[in-house]
């Protein structure tokens, strides 16, 4: 069992657009503090990516945008409320917290 | 020799086009933010070398860059256009009040003489300004706050600040114009503002000649004589002599009066520019034929200009933003389509040819002369 109190080391996996504007790789590595949820690895990850701030999350709302998913452990975490805690394997490191920009057809 | 560079956003990128006084030979360097939708760039009056991006996206909102080295290089700056106060309501399309919400960065308009201070209009209706080259925006909340606010509705279009006009007589004096509220005008350097919408008149309102609710397409000033202002209104070429406070019309015998760019000459203040295209829901030059047309008298009289521009065929729009003059002699003329052409003439419009094709859908045209 993860402790609330620990600090993680979180693998979140961005979307090709995000990657640019932060300027990374396909996956980055953020240590998130206390509970590992989407709020608090969305904060984590906009705290050390500033450029990233408003591009997951409406500033106004801090709700997830329309056409952002977010996935873990082959399952759409998307309409999960954003202070539950994530799966143990994203809070431990083992699978990615994969944020997905939404697929445009035609 | 002097020359000139173009700020071109497009739906996939930003695009640079530079070229000597000649205005020949054209380079074009980009796409700059590949993939992404550029709605509009603009470089600032006191240095040509700071621009000012807007970059939004469906999917991950708004996003602002700026250069300092003439397009070459950018960095991410500030993209929280939080509205200041009470967020309010205006009319949603069923008539219920819907609460302001942005949306995205429509149009950056930099102070005259500061290269740090910018003007960013924005969907849903609203201006903000920065001081700190684009780091923090603050919203210049009279506009929303205006008393004709609640009633404000968007258009299919969305409802934004699409032009921003800084007098360069008046410091304190600017307009904006919004789809579908009409145009506004500030003598307080944008604490207070005022419709400025007489004249204007617009069968699609149940009220056609009502205080608020006009769609204005582009609103354009000569900076010699500002008092002086032309439009391109959702239907109606429009012009004022009072500085807004009354309009008439000077559509004359244009083949179309709809539309969305309107430019002024850069030395002759009554020659005015419009591209115009077949009507509210048909957005293609009349016939498939490109032309530009212009007016010597300040309206009333146009004519077309087509040499070098399609003559058949064409069925591509120019967008609001999409035009431009420099400030060479003789002056020259740009304009870009959601064809992806970008369009220039060297000689005020007699003559044209196509300085980049194949782009991806042109958003804006912003000219710059440089060094």
């Amino acid at each position: 069992m993860i402790q609330p109190e620990q600090a993680h080391d979180v693998r979140v996996m961005l979307p090709a657009h995000l990657r640019t504007l932060a300027s990374v790789g396909r996956e980055v590595s953020i240590p998130v503090v206390g509970e590992v949820t989407q709020r608090s690895v969305l904060d984590a990850l906009e705290s050390l990516f500033p450029t990233l701030a408003g591009t997951i999350r409406d500033r106004a709302t801090a709700r997830r945008r329309p056409f952002v998913r977010f996935f873990a452990c082959e399952e759409d975490l998307s309409h999960e409320p954003p202070d539950a805690p994530l799966p143990d394997a994203v809070a431990s490191g083992r699978e990615p917290f994969i944020v997905l920009g939404a697929i445009a057809g035609g | 020799m002097s020359g000139v560079r173009l700020l071109v956003g497009t739906r996939k990128g930003a695009f640079v086009l530079t070229s000597d006084g000649s205005r020949r030979a054209w380079s074009i360097e980009g796409p700059h933010f590949a993939g992404w939708e550029i709605y509009h760039l603009k470089g600032s009056p006191s240095d040509p070398d700071r621009i000012y991006a807007s970059q939004s996206s469906s999917w991950f909102g708004q996003v602002v860059h700026r250069s300092d080295d003439g397009g070459r290089t950018w960095q991410t700056v500030g993209n929280d256009f939080s509205y200041a106060g009470e967020t309010g309501t205006h009319q949603w399309f069923d008539g219920t009040p819907h609460p302001w919400e942005f949306a995205r960065v429509w149009h950056f308009e930099p102070s005259l003489d500061d290269p740090d201070t910018v003007y960013a209009g924005v969907e849903d209706a609203a201006i903000f300004r920065s001081t700190d080259g684009g780091i923090s925006w603050t919203e210049l909340a009279g506009l929303r706050g205006n008393d004709t606010g609640p009633r404000w509705q968007p258009g299919a279009g969305g409802m934004a600040v699409h032009t921003v006009v800084l007098d360069p007589s008046d410091p304190g004096r600017m307009f904006v114009a919004i789809s579908a509220a009409g145009v506004f005008r500030s003598d307080d350097a944008g604490e207070s503002w005022r419709p400025m919408n007489k004249g204007l008149r617009s069968e699609f309102m149940p009220e056609p000649e009502a205080e608020v609710g006009h769609c204005v397409h582009r609103i354009a000033q000569h900076p010699t004589r500002p008092d002086t202002l032309f439009m391109q209104k959702h239907w109606d070429v429009m012009r004022s002599d009072d500085a807004g406070a009354s309009w008439y019309e000077v559509s004359g015998d244009l083949p179309s009066d709809f539309g969305f760019p309107i430019d002024v000459h850069a030395h002759e203040p009554d020659t005015v520019y419009v591209v115009p295209i077949t009507s509210d829901s048909v957005h293609y030059p009349p016939d498939g034929k490109l032309r530009v047309y212009r007016s010597r008298s300040g309206g009333g009289e146009w004519e077309p200009l087509a040499e070098g521009l399609p003559r058949a065929n064409c069925y591509t729009n120019v967008l609001r933003d999409a035009m431009d003059v420099d400030h060479l002699d003789p002056c020259g003329v740009y304009f870009g389509t959601t064809g992806g052409e970008v369009y220039g003439s060297a000689d005020g419009g007699d003559h044209w040819t196509a300085i980049a094709e194949h782009l991806p859908a042109v958003l804006s045209v912003e000219v710059q002369d440089v060094a």
